[in-house]
C-alpha cells in the first residue's frame, strides 16, 4: 500500500500515563498503544508510518509527551515507491 | 505494522511544528491523573498569554483544586488565595495595578460551591479581570464529591445513585448567571474533549483576555475538562462521558460578547 509520511513525532514514552486520548484524536489513525509498559508501567502510544504532522495528538495530550516535526519533503513508502524505483 | 522510531528528533530535514510544552511552563512533569483535562486547559491559557505579549505583565490568582499544583511550574506571577475567593483577590490586585493582566484560575467546586458570592460581586462591580473556570462537575482534588455544578444524574462520591434534583437540587449554570449581569463583558464556554474543540477554546480564551485589555469588564471563560478519576470512568472514556453528561447541561459556545453587540 502506498503511504505518504509528511511528519513525525518525538514521544517521551516514560512520561505517558496511558490515557489513550491521542489514539482517537489522530486523524490518519497511525497511533497505536504499545504492548509493553513504560518505566512506570503504563502502555504508551507508538507511531506507524503515515503521520501528517497535524499536531492533534500534541493538542489533546494532558501529559505533554508529544513533539511534532514536519518533513520538508514527504517520505513515500509502499508499492508506488517501489514501482518508481 | 511497522513502528517509526520516536525516541529522538528525525534526521531528515524537518521543522518542529509543536513543542512538548508551552514556553511559560517550566517542566512537563505534573502529578495529575491519566486523562485529566486540566493540563490541556492550562496549556491553552499560557499559550494565549504568550501570544498576546502578556508574559511579563500578568498575575494569576489560583483557587484550590488539582490545578493548584501548576503554581510551582507555571512561569507567571501567581498568588494562591482562600478557597473560592480568587475574584476578590483579583479585584484588589487589578485596582492597584490596572496595567497588569489579572486572571483567575478556578474549578467549579471553587467558583460555584465555595465562592459563588465572589464571582457574582466581582461581576456586579464590573471588574476588569479574566476568570477561567475549569468545570468538571466534581471536587476532583478531594476525590470526586458533588459540586453545585454537577449535572442531574451524575454519579459522584456522595451521589452514588446519580444527582437527584428533588434531593440534591439543580446545578448552578454560572456562565448564564454572569452573562445576565451588566458588569460582564465576555462569557463563553469551551471544552477540551477533542482537538477541534481545543482549537475553538483557545480562541475563546484569547477573546477573554482581549476584553480585559480593552477594559470592557469582567470576562469569564468556562472550560469543560475531563475528570475520569472523579467520574469513575476509564481514562480513555472521559471525553465521551463528558459530552454525554456535562455537555448537555452546558452547551458550548459564546454566551455574551459586549464588543460584538456594539
Amino acid at each position: 500500500m502506498r503511504q505518504v509520511t509528511r511528519g513525525t513525532l518525538v514521544i517521551d514514552a516514560d512520561r505517558c500515563k496511558g490515557c489513550e486520548l491521542c489514539i482517537v484524536a489522530c486523524p490518519p489513525r497511525v497511533l497505536t498503544m504499545s504492548r509493553a509498559g513504560n518505566a512506570t508501567g503504563y502502555l504508551y502510544p507508538e507511531l506507524a508510518p503515515g503521520c501528517t504532522g497535524c499536531t492533534a495528538c500534541q493538542q489533546v495530550c494532558p501529559d505533554f509527551v508529544f513533539e511534532v516535526y514536519k518533513y520538508h519533503e514527504p517520505i513515500v513508502s509502499g508499492s508506488d515507491a517501489e514501482r518508481m524505483q | 505494522m511497522s513502528i517509526v522510531m520516536t525516541t529522538r528528533p528525525p534526521e531528515a530535514p524537518s521543522n518542529k511544528v509543536a513543542s512538548f510544552k508551552p514556553t511559560l511552563l517550566q517542566t512537563e512533569e505534573h502529578h495529575l491523573c491519566p486523562g485529566c483535562g486540566e493540563p490541556v486547559a492550562i496549556r491553552l491559557v499560557l499559550e494565549v498569554i504568550e501570544e498576546l505579549g502578556l508574559a511579563q505583565k500578568n498575575v494569576s490568582i489560583i483557587g484550590h483544586g488539582c490545578y493548584g499544583s501548576f503554581i510551582m511550574t507555571m512561569d507567571v506571577d501567581s498568588t494562591l488565595c482562600l478557597h473560592g475567593r480568587a475574584p476578590a483577590v483579583a479585584t484588589g490586585l487589578k485596582r492597584m495595578r490596572p496595567d497588569v493582566a489579572v486572571w483567575t484560575l478556578q474549578g467549579d467546586g471553587d467558583m460555584t460551591s465555595e465562592g459563588l458570592a465572589e464571582i457574582l460581586h466581582a461581576t456586579a462591580r464590573g471588574e476588569n479581570i479574566t476568570c477561567i473556570l475549569l468545570n468538571n462537575g466534581v471536587f476532583g482534588d478531594t476525590g470526586g464529591q458533588m459540586t453545585a455544578s454537577s449535572v442531574i444524574g451524575q454519579r459522584t462520591k456522595n451521589t452514588l445513585e446519580g444527582r437527584d434534583a428533588t434531593y440534591h437540587g439543580h446545578p448552578i449554570v454560572i456562565g448564564d448567571m454572569v452573562a445576565a449581569m451588566p458588569g460582564s463583558a465576555y462569557v463563553a464556554r469551551g471544552s477540551v474533549h477533542n482537538a477541534a474543540s481545543i482549537a475553538a477554546t483557545r480562541r475563546l480564551i484569547r477573546k477573554g483576555f482581549q476584553r480585559q485589555v480593552e477594559k470592557k469588564g469582567l470576562s469569564l471563560v468556562e472550560i469543560l475538562t475531563m475528570c475520569p478519576t472523579g467520574w469513575f470512568v476509564p481514562a480513555s472514556g472521559g471525553a465521551d462521558y463528558m459530552m454525554e453528561s456535562l455537555g448537555k447541561t452546558y452547551p458550548l459556545g459564546e454566551i455574551k460578547d459586549i464588543s460584538a453587540s456594539e
